[in-house]
C-alpha cells in the first residue's frame, strides 16, 4: 500500500472535507450531536464509529455477490450490529467509565445512517479494498466534524479539553464565565449548524 | 397510578424531547421535514411503531435477554445481555415490515407519499433509541409502553412544527451556503431553546 492509486486516494481523501458524511451527505447526524460535550467521548466515538464502519464495508463488500437484493437491509443490519457488538463489549471492558457516559449512543451506532448509507452506496458495487478505504474516509470524516464539534462545546461551554482546564482561573476571577447554553443541547444544534455553514461556503455547494 | 403514567408521557412529549433533547431521529427528521403532510404522516408512522416495538422490546429483555432472565425456563445462570442490539433490531425491522403491510393496505395514499422513508424508519434512531432507554431506565412494562408513545408523539410534534417552520421560511432570503441542511439546523438550536422552556417542570 506504499504508493496508492490516485483512485484509491480520492476514496480515502474526498469525504474528509468536500464530500463529508455528515455536512454534505447528512448522514449520521443524532449520535454526532450527542456525544460531543466532552472531547474525550467525541473521540472515542469517532473511533468506534471507524472501527465499525471500516469492518462493516469489507465485509458486506465481501459478501456482495452472495447478498440476496431482497433482504440485504436485513444481512447488512446483521453484519453491523454484529460489529458493535464487538465495539461495545471491548468499551465496557476496557473504557467502562466512558462506555457508561456514551450510554446507548454506542448501541445506536446501528442505526447511524453512515452504516446502511455507505454499504448501500458503495460496499455493496465495489470490491473490499476500496470499500475499505472508503469505510475508513467516512469514518474519519464523520470523527473529524464530532471533534470539531466537541472542541468548541467542551473549551466554551466547561473551559476545558479533554478533561484539562485550559481557560485559566484568572479570567474566571475577571468575570468570564462558561457559555452554559453550549454544554445543553440548543448549542449543539446551533455549532452544527454554523460548521455545516463553514464546509458549504468553502466547497461551494448549494441547496435549493 | 394514572397520574404517574400521565406525568411520564409530558415528559417525554415535553421535557425530555426524543428529538430536541436526545437528538435521536435527526436523519430523517432533516431529510423529510420540508413537506408538512409528509412529515405529519411519518410522525404517526413512528410514534405508532415506537409505541408498538417499546412493550415487545421490554418483554423480550425482560423473558430473554436480561441477566436471569431465563430462569422461567430453567437457566437462571444464563446472560444474553450482548444479543440485546442485534434482537431489538430484528423486533424493529420485523414491525416496520407489518406497518409498512397495514398502511399499503388501508392507506395506500399515504403509503405513497411515504415511499422510501417508511423502510428508513427500521433505521431511524428514535425507535432503538426508545427501546434502549426503556433498558437502561429499568422501567416497568406500562412505563414503557407509556414511554413509547410519548417519544413518539414528541418526535411528532418536533417534525411537525419544524415542516411548517419550513414552509414558512420558503419566502424568506437565506444566505446561499446556509440554505437546506444549515439553516434547518440553526432552527432545530433555537426549537430545541423553545423546548428548554419546559425543563424546569418537575411532575
Amino acid at each position: 500500500m506504499s504508493i496508492m492509486s490516485r483512485k484509491s486516494q480520492q476514496v480515502l481523501v474526498d469525504p474528509l472535507v468536500s464530500n463529508n458524511p455528515i455536512a454534505a451527505q447528512i448522514l449520521g447526524i443524532c449520535s454526532a450531536l450527542a456525544v460531543t460535550v466532552k472531547m474525550q467521548t467525541s473521540i472515542v466515538m469517532a473511533l468506534a464509529v471507524i472501527f465499525v464502519l471500516t469492518l462493516s464495508n469489507t465485509i458486506i463488500s465481501m459478501l456482495r455477490n452472495w447478498i440476496p437484493g431482497k433482504v440485504r437491509i436485513i444481512v447488512q443490519l446483521t453484519i453491523i450490529a454484529s460489529l458493535v457488538i464487538i465495539a461495545d463489549q471491548i468499551l465496557r471492558a476496557y473504557l467502562y467509565d466512558i462506555s457508561k457516559q456514551l450510554s446507548v449512543f454506542v448501541g445506536l451506532i446501528i442505526t447511524n445512517c453512515i452504516l446502511m448509507g455507505r454499504a448501500e452506496a458503495f460496499a455493496m458495487q465495489n470490491p473490499p479494498g476500496p470499500s475499505f478505504l472508503d469505510g475508513l474516509g467516512n469514518g474519519l470524516g464523520y470523527g473529524l466534524i464530532l471533534v470539531i464539534v466537541s472542541v468548541f462545546r467542551e473549551l466554551f461551554g466547561s473551559g476545558s479539553l479533554m478533561g484539562f482546564q485550559i481557560i485559566p482561573d484568572s479570567f474566571y476571577a475577571a468575570g468570564y464565565q462558561n457559555m452554559g447554553l453550549l454544554v445543553l443541547s440548543p448549542g449543539a444544534f446551533i455549532i452544527m449548524g454554523l460548521i455545516i455553514w463553514v464546509q458549504r461556503s468553502v466547497t461551494k455547494v448549494e441547496e435549493a | 397510578m394514572l397520574e404517574h403514567y400521565l406525568s411520564l408521557v409530558v415528559k417525554s412529549i415535553f421535557i425530555q424531547n426524543i428529538l430536541l433533547a436526545y437528538f435521536l431521529g435527526m436523519c430523517s427528521f432533516l431529510a423529510i421535514s420540508k413537506k408538512v403532510d409528509t412529515s405529519v404522516g411519518l410522525g404517526m408512522a413512528v410514534t405508532f411503531v415506537l409505541t408498538i416495538t417499546a412493550p415487545v422490546n421490554w418483554a423480550l429483555y425482560h423473558y430473554f435477554l436480561g441477566k436471569g432472565a431465563l430462569a422461567w425456563a430453567g437457566l437462571p445462570d444464563v446472560d444474553l445481555n450482548y444479543l440485546e442490539y442485534i434482537v431489538f433490531i430484528a423486533t424493529i425491522a420485523a414491525m416496520v415490515q407489518l406497518v409498512e403491510m397495514i398502511l399499503d393496505k388501508f392507506a395506500p395514499a399515504l403509503y405513497q407519499s411515504l415511499g422510501i422513508f417508511l423502510p428508513l424508519i427500521a433505521v431511524n434512531c428514535a425507535i432503538l433509541g426508545g427501546s434502549l432507554f426503556l433498558v437502561e431506565r429499568n422501567y416497568t412494562l406500562g412505563e414503557s409502553t407509556v414511554f413509547g408513545f410519548g417519544a413518539g408523539m414528541g418526535w411528532f410534534l418536533a417534525i411537525a412544527s419544524m415542516a411548517a417552520i419550513r414552509h414558512k421560511l420558503r419566502y424568506s432570503d437565506v444566505p446561499p451556503g446556509l440554505r437546506g441542511l444549515g439553516i434547518t439546523m440553526l432552527l432545530t438550536g433555537l426549537l430545541s431553546m423553545a423546548f428548554m422552556a419546559f425543563s424546569g417542570i418537575d411532575l
